[in-house]
């Protein structure tokens, strides 16, 4: 890690949503603990990778950086000044440098303007007059994510569902930013066209020295698009790494269980290794003591239930693989990675 | 169930109290003054200071509201007329009659109104919006869709009329509308009040009509209605089972809301069939200045309304398990 | 599961179906055909618009007759289905051959509990009393791995998690232990963990009572996991069929090469740019001409006479193994070649 500043400084980052009850008056009763305490950084032109399962509080974190939402503890720097409560006018410099993509490339852009209007949309709000004139901008913008400039006066209904993702990276763009939040940029989109936002996305990241962090659920994406990975259960981060250090050594026995459940696409001779997590996620509404993920870990005992265990770099851990973990698991327990497939699989 | 019940009436006892509030102020805000119109043409300022005495509004605004408040739960003494015993809502400006009475008097023409179209209008308009979902795209939808965007066009001083010149002037079908007690003779109340009933219903009908029909079409594309399908269920089986359940929330919110509308008066039908409902009454306060009146009208349909939306929730709760009630 | 019995439990052949629409005709499924046995898992895999949903709901009849032609067979045991009367579809539906939908929680009724939308298909089919049909229900919840049954055969769908939902409608499509399961992406809309617990309990019972499965996917690594056939789809035909290792190990079509390559795997390299397949998914309102991949296919120009683009490639099934490509062996075997050369490099 080198010793400058991060471009974003997450610590201690914390938001809960409350319940309202009671009676007869209402009042808050309770807290969603969506996310509890987080620590990361991402460097300029880094991609962190989050992954987690559904309620594990990715994407409420993925507001949370980009101020959607305010949090409820904790604090949140870019390139070192403060952002966590930040206003309107302070924040205003910044929100063109932090950008989102979103899942649902149907619902996030506005049927009623054009291709045109939605990508010049952040240019317009934020004042900005690129030399050229924005439509210029807008029509470079849509050459770079790989669709016709023509097409400048068009709908959203006139695209695909794939053309109208590159719709949201182009928007994502206008700006020239330096950090782009995507929150599952993918997942809705059909297997053959995924590929192709994917490759888009790198594109981006790398000539454009753009970071990123990148919540999905797939793990095989995150691995491909992200240096660097954190896994999270239930509103923590269980285990953060570089995605080498992560898919072949994971010490954090749900980073294990998730990798392991992954089905791959080919005909193994050995089976792989299988852990089966029983029951569901709890509610975190009343998240388990100590560690959160004891009530489905096989390694449980007293001490996971009374301490919540530090994320920290775990004996043999290399430096920047930080697990949360009592009992981290030990490299060579883990089943060695199917390496070689069948050597005439076309993968 | 019992929270829920105990919230929404403190809350509904809320919204009456502000509701009594604002038609208070309103009322002072008007440039006219009540005893100056009582007190005639030969107007003395001792005269005009007793009237406003006797009718209770020499005081300050605050302490009269005050004063109209206790009234209604303790009773409370006019000076002119005595003492006026809880739920006391004072006396008419006009006529120096008891509010209460007054308002007895013509409740049960309007909630007679209300109540005995309500009954045809849902039994028809469900009825043949069932009808057209099932037969959706069919010739029968056709027809219904268009009776029912013909139907809901028509307005009662339009149809009302022409009804009574059918069915009752010239015809001599039904009879001319009047309003009988419905405990003196039922078969009387029913028969005085058939011809409004009906054209209430005309035009109510239209709307749950078009309603029932686009939420039983919008609940037949749902997956579960799929899933029971699926299951080998037949489709009747599947709309009455499944189906029907998805379409009836909605329109019992819609109900909710016009059976507030019909309780608080039909002016219109009143004033087309001659029949002295709540709706002709506060027309006629409002014309002549008689804030009691106004305000004890205002109280008791707006109650009806409040009580109408809490049942509604309450059924909806009953329908849906998903709405907690609480 | 009787390995002697060769006659194919389900059966379909040359399935067309079309729906007419104020724009056209669509050409949802275009000549269709396949077999499953018993005790065996088709994998059906395909991206939106491929046909392979509206395959399944043909099947079991749900199709809106008004709209829609059905041409073709589908003979469930030895019994045609298309044109069969709805008493007969209705008696088999849930009885014989069930269905299990993606979105568990939008294809459960909310209004019922999950006991009650259980025993109600015991009730229809088996002429069970009220009674029966509960502990019915008790006894299927306990079986698909739902803790306290008893208590839970009373909550409402929306009190169920997201995995619990799935196993609730797979309880209930097996109530009557139907012989033939359509399973259509049952796991798409779950957690990796809960996936593996569904496709675990699926195999599972499979194993238990022989059913046949046709299991719908878009996800390749699905289909590795659970099917024991593989028939890949695309606009609306089928363009390659064999066994999962065949179709995974030596795929004969360019439409599946792209689907393997484009998918980055959890040991592949990370570098360098994913293969995806160019262009988006044909509309079946108007479909290409000749082969329906051609437009995004890098293989068409290999083809001489511009074949792809005017004839459409004939699939020629021998021993269960087969695609329909214009491409040759040698064209084939040379890709692959250079794949697996690529690979080494």
């Amino acid at each position: 890690m080198s010793s400058t500043t991060p471009l974003l400084d997450v610590s201690g980052l914390t938001k809960h949503f409350p319940i309202k009850g009671g009676f007869p008056i209402r009042r808050t009763v309770g807290a969603v603990q969506a996310v509890d305490g987080l620590d990361f950084q991402v460097a300029e032109g880094e991609s962190l990778g989050l992954v987690g399962e559904s309620g594990c509080g990715k994407s409420t974190t993925g507001r949370l950086i980009t101020r959607l939402l305010e949090p409820t503890a904790g604090k949140v720097s870019y390139r070192g000044q403060d952002i966590t409560h930040a206003s309107r006018k302070e924040l205003a410099p910044i929100r063109s440098e932090i950008q989102m993509i979103f899942q649902d490339p149907y619902a996030s852009l506005n049927p009623r303007h054009t291709v045109g209007k939605i990508i010049s949309g952040p240019m317009e709000i934020n004042d900005v007059n690129p030399p050229g004139g924005r439509e210029n901008r807008v029509r470079e913008l849509l050459e770079i994510v790989g669709l016709n400039p023509e097409h400048y006066n068009r709908f959203p209904h006139e695209f695909s569902g794939g053309q109208r993702q590159r719709i949201g990276v182009a928007r994502a763009l206008a700006l020239e930013p330096k950090l782009i939040v995507a929150d599952e940029p993918v997942s809705a989109l059909d297997v053959s066209i995924q590929a192709q936002v994917v490759n888009l996305l790198q594109k981006v990241q790398k000539e454009l020295g753009i970071a990123f962090v990148f919540i999905a659920h797939d793990l095989a994406i995150v691995r491909h698009f992200s240096q660097r990975v954190a896994v999270m259960y239930l509103g923590k981060i269980v285990e953060i790494a570089d995605r080498e250090d992560l898919y072949d050594n994971p010490r954090h026995p749900y980073t294990r269980a998730l990798l392991s459940a992954v089905p791959e696409a080919t005909v193994d001779a050995a089976p792989r290794e299988r852990i089966r997590l029983v029951g569901d996620v709890p509610s975190p509404i009343n998240p388990p003591s100590g560690c959160r993920f004891r009530t489905r870990c096989w390694k449980a005992t007293e001490k996971c239930a009374t301490e919540a265990p530090p994320l920290v770099q775990a004996d043999g851990n290399k430096p920047g693989h930080l697990t949360a973990c009592h009992y981290p698991e030990m490299r060579d327990t883990v089943p060695a990675p199917r390496l070689s497939k069948d050597p005439e699989a076309a993968a | 169930m019992f929270r829920f019940l105990v919230r929404r009436v403190l809350g509904a006892v809320i919204t009456l109290f502000i509701i009594s509030a604002i038609t208070f102020m309103l009322f002072y805000a008007v440039p006219r003054d009540p005893a100056r119109m009582a007190c005639g043409k030969l107007c003395t300022p001792e005269t005009l200071q007793l009237i406003r005495h006797n009718m209770g509004i020499d005081e300050a605004l605050p302490v009269q509201y005050w004063h109209w408040i206790t009234g209604i739960f303790l009773g409370r003494e006019y000076p002119g007329f005595g003492h006026c015993n809880a739920p006391c809502l004072g006396y008419s400006f006009v006529n120096r009659e008891p509010v209460l009475s007054t308002i007895a008097d013509r409740f049960p023409t309007t909630v007679s109104l209300a109540l005995g179209s309500a009954v045809v209008f849902l039994i028809f308009g469900i009825g043949a919006g069932m009808l057209a979902a099932v037969k959706q795209g069919k010739a029968l939808d056709k027809i219904a869709s268009s009776a029912s965007l013909i139907a809901s066009s028509m307005q009662i001083y339009f149809v009302g009329p022409l009804a009574l010149y059918f069915l009752v002037y010239q015809f001599h079908i039904l009879d001319q509308p009047s309003y009988n007690g419905f405990l003196d003779d039922p078969l009387s109340w029913a028969n005085g009040l058939l011809v409004p009933w009906l054209v209430l219903a005309l035009i109510w009908t239209a709307n749950y009509t078009r309603m029932t029909r686009s939420q039983l079409v919008e609940t037949l594309t749902e997956d579960y209605v799929r899933t029971a399908r699926a299951k080998g269920m037949s489709r009747r089986n599947v709309f009455f089972r499944f189906a029907w359940r998805g379409a009836m929330a909605p329109i019992i919110t819609i109900f909710g809301i016009d059976l507030g509308t019909l309780l608080g008066g039909a002016m219109i039908t009143e004033y087309t069939f001659s029949l002295q409902g709540i709706g002709l009454l506060s027309v006629k306060s409002v014309q002549t200045n008689d804030l009691p009146m106004l305000l004890g009208i205002m109280v008791i349909t707006s109650s009806f309304v409040v009580i109408a939306n809490i049942v509604v929730d309450a059924i909806y709760g009953l329908i849906d398990p998903r709405i907690r009630l609480a | 599961m009787t390995s002697t019995d060769q006659q194919p439990f389900l059966s379909v052949k040359d399935l067309k179906v079309h729906f007419s629409t104020e724009d056209g005709v669509v050409k949802a499924v275009d000549g269709l055909s396949f077999d499953l046995m018993r005790g065996k898992t088709l994998g059906i895999v395909g991206e939106s618009g491929s046909g392979k949903s509206v395959t399944n709901l043909t099947i079991l009849g749900l199709h809106n007759p008004d709209s829609t032609s059905v041409e073709g067979s589908i003979e469930l045991d030895g019994q045609e289905l298309n044109g069969a009367p709805e008493k007969t579809l209705e008696h088999l539906r849930g009885n014989k051959m069930a269905m299990i939908f993606q979105d568990a929680l939008a294809s459960l009724s909310p209004y019922h509990t999950i006991g009650a939308q259980i025993g109600e298909v015991y009730r229809k089919h088996k002429g069970a009393s009220k009674k029966e049909a509960r502990e019915r229900a008790v006894e299927m919840l306990r079986r698909v791995g739902i803790p306290q049954p008893e208590s839970r055969v009373d909550n409402y769908p929306h009190e169920f998690s997201g995995g619990m939902r799935q196993r609730a409608m797979i309880a209930m499509a097996l109530v009557c232990d139907p012989e033939l399961l359509i399973a259509d992406e049952p796991t798409t809309a779950l957690d990796v963990t809960v996936q593996a617990q569904i496709m675990d309990l699926l195999k599972d019972l499979q194993r238990e009572f022989g059913t046949a499965i046709i299991f719908i996917t878009h996800d390749l690594g699905v289909i590795a996991d659970i099917a024991d056939e593989v028939l890949v789809m695309y606009g609306g035909r089928c363009v390659e069929r064999g066994t999962k290792k065949e179709v995974l190990s030596s795929p004969r079509h360019p439409y599946t090469w792209g689907l393997l390559s484009s998918m980055p795997s959890l040991d592949g390299p990370v570098d360098v740019p994913l293969n995806p397949i160019p262009g988006s998914p044909p509309s079946l309102l108007n479909p290409p001409s000749g082969c329906r991949f051609h437009p995004r296919c890098a293989f068409a120009e290999k083809v001489d006479g511009n074949r792809c683009a005017k004839e459409s490639p004939v699939l020629e099934i021998t021993n269960g193994r087969g695609s329909a490509c214009h491409l040759t062996d040698e064209q084939r075997t040379e890709y692959l070649a250079d794949l697996t050369a690529a690979k080494h490099h």
